[in-house]
């Protein structure tokens, strides 16, 4: 389509070769670095192969024996976990976020200061989540910060235990990820809104309708898509949930494995050189994202053709 | 006339509501701005606190001691700071360049380029772009293992070659910005194919890439479970790693100023970053809408 004005077939055909070119570097690596282990973490799952002290058992084909060891084990407390964690961070987020992006965006409203507000409530999602979930667990330790605050304020009188407690640390968790994340939504959504037609929302007003109206008539279908994108998103970042949950935790999971999400089990196979299991895990978890996005493209790509009809 | 009042009426009421739900808009965003920069302001504060004042309860007030738990922090031994500083360094600039200038390069290579390929290419990229590097990190090990390349810095950076939805960014980005017929010019003027991305098509594409490199580069310096797999002896780690150590060493016995100037370290920089081009980022999220 694009064909130089003066091109004769060969010289488009020439330049097809530049496009291989420069799409080459991309698809080497690609395969080097993510295909070929992919394959190969495949591969291990079917086998016994782990340390026991300083011996190394394995590699032995094994079928699918790591597979219903996982299914009828640990598996399903642990992907319980991630989609509770995930769940508890991500129902604030989308109310509050969408909230604020009809704020941001309401021209009878006219908040100001903006700029500000944007750049204060993004900035968590920059911050090195390891770092901090280091200083959540200072904060709110036994004799922490947190706990002074609210003895001396006459709220408790003995120090509350949040990492002992499950919903402490389950809720310190969903907070943390909350405030990383809200920001980044809020902006996206905002991005939404402000892409539909204002003449739609001038005549709802003109009509009568009530702010609430609006929102659920025009903005929530409108910016349906986007929500859909928004929501996969996280989720298939939810499933990657590893730094906030393995810091906090010290990587235990603790109190009663809680707190262990899908990526720490993996990661605790790996230290423990568990080669089987852990590829085990690793197909589960990649198979639940394929599934995932592929979900989650048509529903987005039904939604493009009707907006394009 | 009757009409004239009860549209008063009607206008005096909805300006009442509109101020009620402005009370309520701003109370709730104070409120979120509070959560957001009061653990960052207790985590300065406490930065320039010695143990001692810190164990006694919370000020809101700065200490005395920034200095020495700076110097405390870099004299320690057994978290290797500077080294970690230089390490993430390295391998987040090293990311970010990789990935901005080769993504661009792919993205070119689509939006430019007529081929047979080109729309499985593409769709390819795009199906990928939301699978978590997670899922192959075991076979990365052991190919890395088997390639004599753990404890380098090297797999932490070169995968970076491939970067997905830093590419996506990217041809969105030429679709609106990048006329074709301006490389059809320079072809004419005899520019060969490398040299009109290198100097026509790249320096167009700065905005786009200020805005990934940033993004790149953030993502790298916070990076912690690929690294904590590959890096192994204390001088090469990266600072997300001595942060996991020092959460995993006996807590008690650690002089807390230490731990919160540590931190502060860790995160200092990306905020430092992110003040000075917050306007140019928060527009780079909307407009992108695709970050890992």
């Amino acid at each position: 389509m694009q064909a130089p004005a003066k091109g004769t077939k060969r010289r488009s055909i020439s330049y097809a070769k530049w496009g291989y070119i420069f799409i080459a570097p991309f698809f080497i690596a690609f395969a080097i670095f993510q295909l070929i282990p992919l394959a190969s973490t495949i591969y291990y799952s079917f086998f016994e192969y782990y340390r026991s002290g300083l011996k190394v058992i394995g590699p032995n084909f094994t079928g699918l024996s790591n597979y219903v060891k996982l299914l009828s084990l640990d598996l399903p407390k642990y992907l319980g976990n991630t989609m509770l964690l995930w769940i508890l961070g991500f129902v604030p987020q989308i109310i509050i976020s969408l909230l604020l992006a009809v704020w941001f965006t309401d021209n009878r409203l006219r908040i100001r200061c903006q700029p500000f507000f944007k750049t204060v409530i993004y900035m968590p999602n920059l911050i090195m989540a390891s770092a901090f979930a280091m200083l959540f667990f200072a904060l709110f330790s036994d004799n922490g910060p947190v706990n002074a605050a609210l003895i001396s304020a006459g709220i408790l009188n003995e120090p509350f235990r949040f990492l002992s407690s499950v919903a402490g640390t389950r809720g310190l968790i969903a907070l943390m990820n909350f405030l990383m994340w809200f920001g980044n939504t809020t902006i996206l959504l905002m991005a939404a809104v402000m892409g539909i037609d204002l003449s739609l929302f001038e005549a709802a007003e003109i009509d009568g309708c009530t702010p609430s109206q609006i929102f659920w008539k025009i903005t929530m279908p409108l910016i349906r898509p986007i929500l859909v994108y928004v929501m996969i998103t996280s989720l298939i970042g939810g499933l990657q949930m590893f730094d906030v949950p393995q810091i906090l935790t010290n990587g235990k999971g603790n109190p009663d494995r809680c707190a262990t999400t899908m990526i720490m089990y993996l990661n605790n196979h790996m230290f423990s050189k568990n080669y089987g299991m852990a590829g085990a895990v690793s197909v589960i978890l990649f198979i639940i994202c394929a599934v995932l996005c592929v979900v989650i493209y048509r529903s987005t790509n039904e939604d493009e053709g009707r907006k394009k009809k | 006339m009757t009409t004239q009042a009860v549209k008063d009426k009607g206008a005096e009421h909805s300006r009442h509501e509109l101020l009620a739900r402005r009370i309520v808009s701003y109370v709730v965003l104070a409120f979120l701005c509070f959560l957001c920069l009061f653990f960052f302001y207790v985590l300065i504060i406490n930065a320039t606190r010695n143990h001692y004042q810190i164990q006694r309860g919370f000020s809101f007030l700065p200490g005395k001691s920034f200095m020495t738990n700076l110097k405390n922090v870099l004299a320690d031994a057994n978290i290797p700071i500077l080294s970690g500083i230089k390490n993430s360094l390295v391998v987040a600039a090293l990311s970010a360049i990789l990935s901005i200038y080769f993504s661009a390069l792919t993205a070119y290579g689509v939006h430019a380029y007529d081929f047979k390929l080109k729309k499985i290419a593409s769709a390819f990229i795009i199906l990928i772009m939301t699978m978590p590097t997670q899922v192959s990190a075991l076979g990365f090990l052991r190919l890395m293992t088997n390639m004599k390349l753990t404890d380098t810095l090297i797999p932490l950076f070169l995968p970076s070659i491939a970067a997905p939805t830093v590419y996506y960014f990217m041809v969105s980005y030429m679709k609106s910005n990048l006329p074709m017929e301006i490389v059809e010019a320079a072809r004419i003027d005899g520019s060969g194919e490398f040299h009109t991305f290198n100097h026509v098509v790249l320096p167009i594409m700065k905005p786009a890439l200020a805005v990934q490199a940033i993004f790149t580069f953030v993502a790298s310096w916070n990076n912690y479970f690929v690294p904590a797999l590959i890096l192994t002896s204390n001088k090469k780690k990266t600072l997300p790693i001595l942060i996991a150590q020092l959460r995993s060493a006996d807590f008690l016995k650690f002089d807390m100023g230490q731990v919160y100037m540590l931190i502060a370290i860790a995160i200092m920089p990306v905020i430092i970053i992110y003040l000075f081009l917050s306007k140019f980022i928060v527009a780079g999220v909307a407009l992108g809408g695709v970050k890992g």
